[in-house]
Parts: structure tokens; C-alpha cells; sequence
């Protein structure tokens, strides 16, 4: 049986507008097979989680470069907790501390991607999380 | 990280060297190589300070004087940024440049539910220009030159920077500030835009306009090829969408009736040192000598001081790793080495600590003095452009030149800068190109020490800036007081005024000057061009 496409939104949430890792991953991830939608720049939360449920996406990468990745996340995963949504897999990159990546898991966040990554890392731990 | 590609047997001997901009280089540069490329002193290098500048802008470089050095500072409020600031320049520091927060820098102010959770997080926050009477509080603003990097309301922070000056008694015509002031490069990569590109491009020349009769000592205009560069340009295509959007710039205020001759002087560069210590170097003398030579006959240019190519080279960003991150610091005495034997007039270093957040004042500190011992201890500064006459450097330095108008011609054939930067074009292809960088990295064509060799467990944590959650607080609380306390009338004539002149399309300037006077928030002012402007509609990725 043919595998179910795994659709993916890339959002860049907030005012930060380095965008050159959201687009490698969007593109990595479009190469690697998957639906990709990217967000464009500083979209709100509300914005990105209306986009993750008109789209109808598997999975949420928020991409953080300036540090706010802790009020934003939040944010996100109360409006979807709200919202009654919560299939949907929500990972965080950019640039995280390694003390914050406790904290985001505590959140429900599935996975978190800090500066350095490497794709294919990314890319697996996308894939096993649709599939659980 | 190693950005040139390697060609190797199995012996890990090197058989061919492929440099980012498409040029092999070769083992060994003898006379032959300069004999091939026609290359001839007078016209190719001539001395330093003489066309077409080459060599440098100055006939004796660093030892009339040494470079100005610059680091981007700013965080929390402004009080918390005029003591790193004064911090700085105590420890021999010779120039400033601002780092704003992220809604300073997209037109919110700090009590805007946009700016929840952003606020005095990656630079100063601004609202009034309450808050740079207090950020430059104590600070010779006649003797020190002071960047601004802000873009798409740069023209507002501009007019609050000189009302600040006025109030502290200084004549604008003394006042040295470079606002970043380079829209185009936002919309290609770092991303603080708001309006469309004509509005944008606007308020650019209305800027370069003003400043060359009210503040002819300020450079009106920095034009980053730096950030393009971070976001996946070669060092080729780094100069030529930096010169091409210069033009369009200058174009915008030749079409007002200047000639060039009465403005392109104020124009500086932005640009980047990390990746092939050669190609850097190379980068840069053909960079300024291109430029002298393009203004000349594209636009006429005649005064010799207008065709410098003047520059803060530096950050490297881009370089950096999160991995092993004291590394970072030896890598930035590298990249300060090439942006010293390549002639910046300005330079800064982007900390070992920013690939985790901004910096510590002892990071910055350590990029500050890693400046500083390249000048005073290692003898940069003994003589002009000391890699001049190398076989090698100068027949690079002619290849590079072809490249960056290999480059220029690739988008001019497309329809232009304004163009290829609206539908995407050059955005999409960066994309396309850091992506394949990352792929190359990942499977160790690119070697990256820390990250794909001589890579050690688990990274280690350093010692990091922690965000401080109080300073938003007191900033919002300022902000409010200032609005309690403020003639409301007065607020609102000179935002009434703002609107008309912007919408009659006369030059911002003045009437955003006696809103600043007037303590209207930028995001008062913002919101005046918001209504009539519109906002940039970003083109797609894919």
C-alpha cells in the first residue's frame, strides 16, 4: 500500500524575518517527498494555525531565530489546544537554547530542530512522528 | 566552514579547487597567468587613492588612519543600551551601530499585541524619541559616527536621530549617522520590510534627498550585500545585487533632477568576510574597483572622493557554528584578517556566542579586541594593500571582476533588480543555493570544523545574554506616561501634516521631524505610511 503524503507547514510566526532556514527546510522536506506549504514572513499565530486547518497539514514547523521561540510556542499550542486540534505535530527550529528544549517538549512540542541540525535528522523525526 | 569545493584523490592530495563563484584556482600563479589576463598596472591597480582604487581609497591607508570599529549593540531599553554603549566606546570602541528590536524595526511600538514577547529581545527598543535622548545620553554625537541599522522605517529613526541631536545642542551638519537604509536587501533576505517596493524605494530617496542638504555629513544609505550573502549568495552575486541596487537607488534620486555628482558620496557598503580567505580578499578590490568604474560610465560620476566604494566589511555571521562555539572566536580573527588586508574602512565582528543569542559584553568585548590586536599588535597597518602584485591575488582579482558583471548581466537580462527582487526570482534561486550549501555540508563536501570533522560529543553551553522580561515592562510603562503626558494637539496636527505631505508625495522628512519633535511613537508614524502605503506582498518560495 502507498504511503499517505505527509503534509507540512513551515511558519515563520512573529516579526523575525531570517528566513534562510525555514526555505532550506521547506525545500529539504519537498525533496524528501512531502506537501509543503510555507508561510511567508511574520504571520501570527492566529494566522498560522487558520493556514494549518484550511491547508489540513500533519505537522507545524515554526521556524525562531530571535530568541522568542518560548511566548510564541505557547501561544500556538494554547490556540490549538483551544481550538480542539490536536493531531497535529508541532516542531520548533532556529535558534534554541538547549535549556529551552525541555520546555518546549513540556508543551507538547514534538520536536525541536535547534541551528545545526542536520536535515536528515529533521526529516526522520518528522516521518516517525506521523506515523505513531 | 569551507566554502570553496575540493576535488581530492584517495591520498587527500588536492587536484582542483572550485571557488563559490565558479573560479578554479590553480597550484601555482607565475608572470604567465598576469600576461593571460592583459593585466596592467595603471589601469588594473594603480596606487592607492588613485583611480580606479584597487589598492584603497586612501594613497596611505590604515596608517593615515586606522579602521573605525563598529560592534551592533543595543538590547532592553534604552538606558540598558546607553551603558553598553558607553561600555564600548571605554574600551577604545571608535564608532557605534544600533541594533533596534524587532518592533522598532517593523513600525510597532512596545505596546503593540504585534510586539508581545519581542520587546528589547534582539536590540533597543524605540518608541519616542524619549528613548534615544536617553540612549545617547552622554555621547559626543559631532565626534562619533554612528550606525543605524534600520530599513523600512529608517527614515523615521533618521529624523528622531537628528531631533535627539538638535535638542542636545549639535548642528546636524556635524552629525555622522549611516541608517542601513536598504530595502531591496530586506526583501531578499533578513525580512524587516513592510511596504511595497515603490513606496520603499521612495522613502529611500527622500532620505538620500534630505540628508545631502540638512546632514551632508551623514551617509544616507548602507547597502548590505551582507545580508544577501547570509542568505546563500556567492561572493559574486553578493557585489552585484549590492551595486545593482545602489543604482536603483540612484535612480530614484536622479529622477527627482540631482545629479549623482551631488549625492553618491554618501553611499557606503555593507559587506561580508566569511568563506575563502582569497576570494575575499579578491572580492573586495574588484568591488571597489568596479564600482568607481560603473559610476563613471553609467552615471557620469566626476569628482574622484564620489567614486570611493566605502564599507564596513565584516560580522561573517554565516560562518559561525553553534558546535565547539570558542572556535568562533578564532574564526573571527580570521575574517578580521581578510576584511584588514582587503581595506575596510569600518569593521565588526559577530560574537562566538551568536548562533545561541545576541551577545555578552564579554563576547563582544573579545570581538572588540580581536580588532584591536590585529591593529596594534601584528602590523596591519605598516602598508597599503600589502597582497598587491601577487601572481595569484591580482589575476583572482580580475576573474572576480568578470563574475560580479557576469552576475550584474544575469539580472539586468531578467528585467532589472526591482524586478527580480518583486516576483522572487533572486529569492528563490539563494533558497535553492542554501540548500544545496546545507546538502553539501551534510555530506562533508563542505568541511565545517565541529560540525561534519573533529566533531566532539555533546555541545558544551556557554555563558549566554539572558532576556530580561522587566526591561519590556518599563518600557511600556514609559511609553504610556509619554502618551499621558504629551500635547495630544500637537500630536495630532503634526500626523495630520505627515499624512498630507506623504500623500502629495513630498519628501517625508520635515514633517517626520516635528512628529518626532512632537512625541508621536514610531508606530504612530508608521502607521500613516501603513494606511497609504499598503504592505509588500512577499513572492513565493516554490
Amino acid at each position: 500500500m502507498e504511503e499517505k503524503r505527509i503534509k507540512v507547514l513551515i511558519a515563520k510566526p512573529g516579526l523575525d524575518g531570517h528566513d534562510r532556514g525555514a526555505k532550506v527546510i521547506a525545500l529539504a522536506l519537498k525533496e524528501a517527498g512531502m506537501e509543503v506549504i510555507y508561510s511567508g514572513l511574520h504571520k501570527t499565530v492566529d494566522q498560522i494555525v487558520n493556514m494549518a486547518i484550511q491547508e489540513d497539514v500533519d505537522v507545524i514547523g515554526l521556524s525562531i531565530m530571535s530568541g522568542a521561540h518560548i511566548p510564541i510556542t505557547k501561544k500556538l499550542m494554547e490556540k490549538l489546544k483551544d481550538m480542539g486540534i490536536q493531531d497535529k505535530k508541532v516542531f520548533v527550529g532556529g535558534v534554541i537554547p538547549s535549556k529551552d528544549i525541555p520546555k518546549l517538549k513540556e508543551m507538547g512540542v514534538e520536536g525541536v530542530f535547534p541551528g545545526g541540525t542536520p536535515i536528515e535528522e529533521a526529516i526522520a523525526a518528522i516521518k516517525a512522528s506521523v506515523k505513531k | 566552514m569551507s566554502t570553496a569545493r575540493y576535488i581530492k584523490n584517495e591520498k587527500d592530495q588536492i587536484l582542483d579547487v572550485i571557488l563559490e563563484s565558479g573560479i578554479h584556482i590553480k597550484p601555482v600563479y607565475t608572470p604567465k597567468d598576469l600576461e593571460e589576463i592583459g593585466f596592467s598596472y595603471e589601469e588594473d591597480l594603480n596606487d592607492p587613492g588613485k583611480y580606479p582604487f584597487t589598492r584603497g581609497i586612501h594613497p596611505l591607508g590604515y596608517r593615515s588612519r586606522a579602521w573605525t570599529t563598529r560592534q551592533y549593540t543595543g538590547f532592553g531599553t534604552p538606558k540598558e543600551t546607553n551603558e553598553r554603549f558607553k561600555f564600548m566606546i571605554s574600551h577604545g570602541q571608535t564608532g557605534l551601530n544600533v541594533a533596534f528590536d524587532l518592533p522598532t524595526q517593523m513600525g510597532y511600538d512596545s505596546d503593540d499585541p504585534m510586539a508581545e514577547g519581542e520587546v528589547g529581545r534582539v536590540g533597543m527598543a524605540v518608541d519616542t524619541i524619549r528613548d534615544f535622548e536617553i540612549a545617547f545620553e552622554g555621547i559626543q554625537l559631532d565626534r562619533i559616527g554612528v550606525g543605524l541599522t534600520i530599513n523600512a522605517v529608517a527614515s523615521i529613526i533618521l529624523a528622531m536621530f537628528q531631533a535627539t541631536a538638535e535638542k542636545y545642542g549639535y548642528d546636524p551638519k556635524t552629525i555622522s549617522a549611516t541608517p542601513q537604509n536598504d530595502i531591496l536587501k530586506e526583501m531578499i533576505g533578513r525580512g524587516a520590510w513592510i511596504f511595497p517596493v515603490e513606496h520603499a524605494v521612495r522613502l529611500i530617496g527622500d532620505i538620500i534627498e534630505y540628508s545631502m542638504k540638512v546632514m551632508p555629513k551623514t551617509n544616507p544609505v548602507s547597502v548590505c550585500g551582507y545580508h544577501i550573502r547570509e542568505s546563500g549568495a556567492t561572493p559574486a552575486q553578493e557585489i552585484a545585487y549590492a551595486f545593482l541596487i545602489a543604482f536603483a537607488y540612484i535612480d530614484n534620486v536622479r529622477e527627482r533632477g540631482y545629479d549623482p555628482d551631488d549625492f553618491v558620496g554618501g553611499f557606503t557598503f555593507n559587506f561580508n568576510v566569511f568563506g575563502n580567505i582569497w576570494e575575499q580578499v579578491a572580492k573586495f578590490r574588484a568591488a571597489r574597483k568596479l564600482w568607481a568604474k560603473l559610476l563613471r560610465e553609467r552615471y557620469g560620476v566626476k569628482k574622484e572622493r564620489n567614486l570611493f566604494l566605502r564599507g564596513i566589511f565584516g560580522g561573517g555571521g554565516y560562518g559561525l557554528t553553534k558546535a565547539q562555539p570558542e572556535n568562533n572566536i578564532v574564526r573571527g580573527a580570521y575574517y578580521a584578517l581578510v576584511a584588514a588586508l582587503s581595506g575596510a574602512q569600518t569593521t565588526a565582528l559577530c560574537s562566538y556566542d551568536e548562533a545561541y543569542t545576541i551577545p555578552t559584553p564579554h563576547s563582544a568585548l573579545i570581538s572588540l579586541r580581536t580588532l584591536q590586536i590585529l591593529m596594534d599588535e601584528m602590523g596591519l597597518r605598516d602598508t597599503v594593500d600589502p597582497l598587491a602584485g601577487s601572481y595569484f591575488i591580482e589575476t583572482l582579482t580580475k576573474q572576480m571582476e568578470e563574475k560580479i558583471l557576469e552576475e550584474m548581466e544575469k539580472i539586468e537580462k531578467y528585467g532589472g533588480i526591482v524586478k527580480a527582487v518583486s516576483e522572487g526570482y533572486i529569492q528563490r534561486m539563494l533558497a535553492r543555493q542554501a540548500y544545496e550549501i546545507e546538502r553539501g555540508i551534510e555530506r562533508g563536501e563542505l568541511l565545517k570544523v565541529g560540525v561534519n570533522i573533529y566533531v566532539e560529543g555533546e555541545p558544551k553551553e556557554v555563558e549566554l545574554h539572558e532576556y530580561n522580561e522587566e526591561s519590556a515592562r518599563l518600557q511600556i510603562e514609559s511609553l504610556r506616561e509619554i502618551k499621558r503626558t504629551r500635547s495630544q494637539s500637537k500630536v495630532k496636527k503634526a500626523l495630520n501634516e505627515l499624512e498630507r505631505a506623504t500623500r502629495e508625495g513630498k519628501n517625508v522628512m520635515p514633517y517626520l521631524l516635528d512628529c518626532c519633535k512632537a512625541y508621536c511613537t514610531l508606530g504612530e508614524m508608521t502607521n500613516v505610511f501603513r494606511e497609504i502605503f499598503g504592505e509588500f506582498e512577499e513572492p513565493s518560495l516554490f
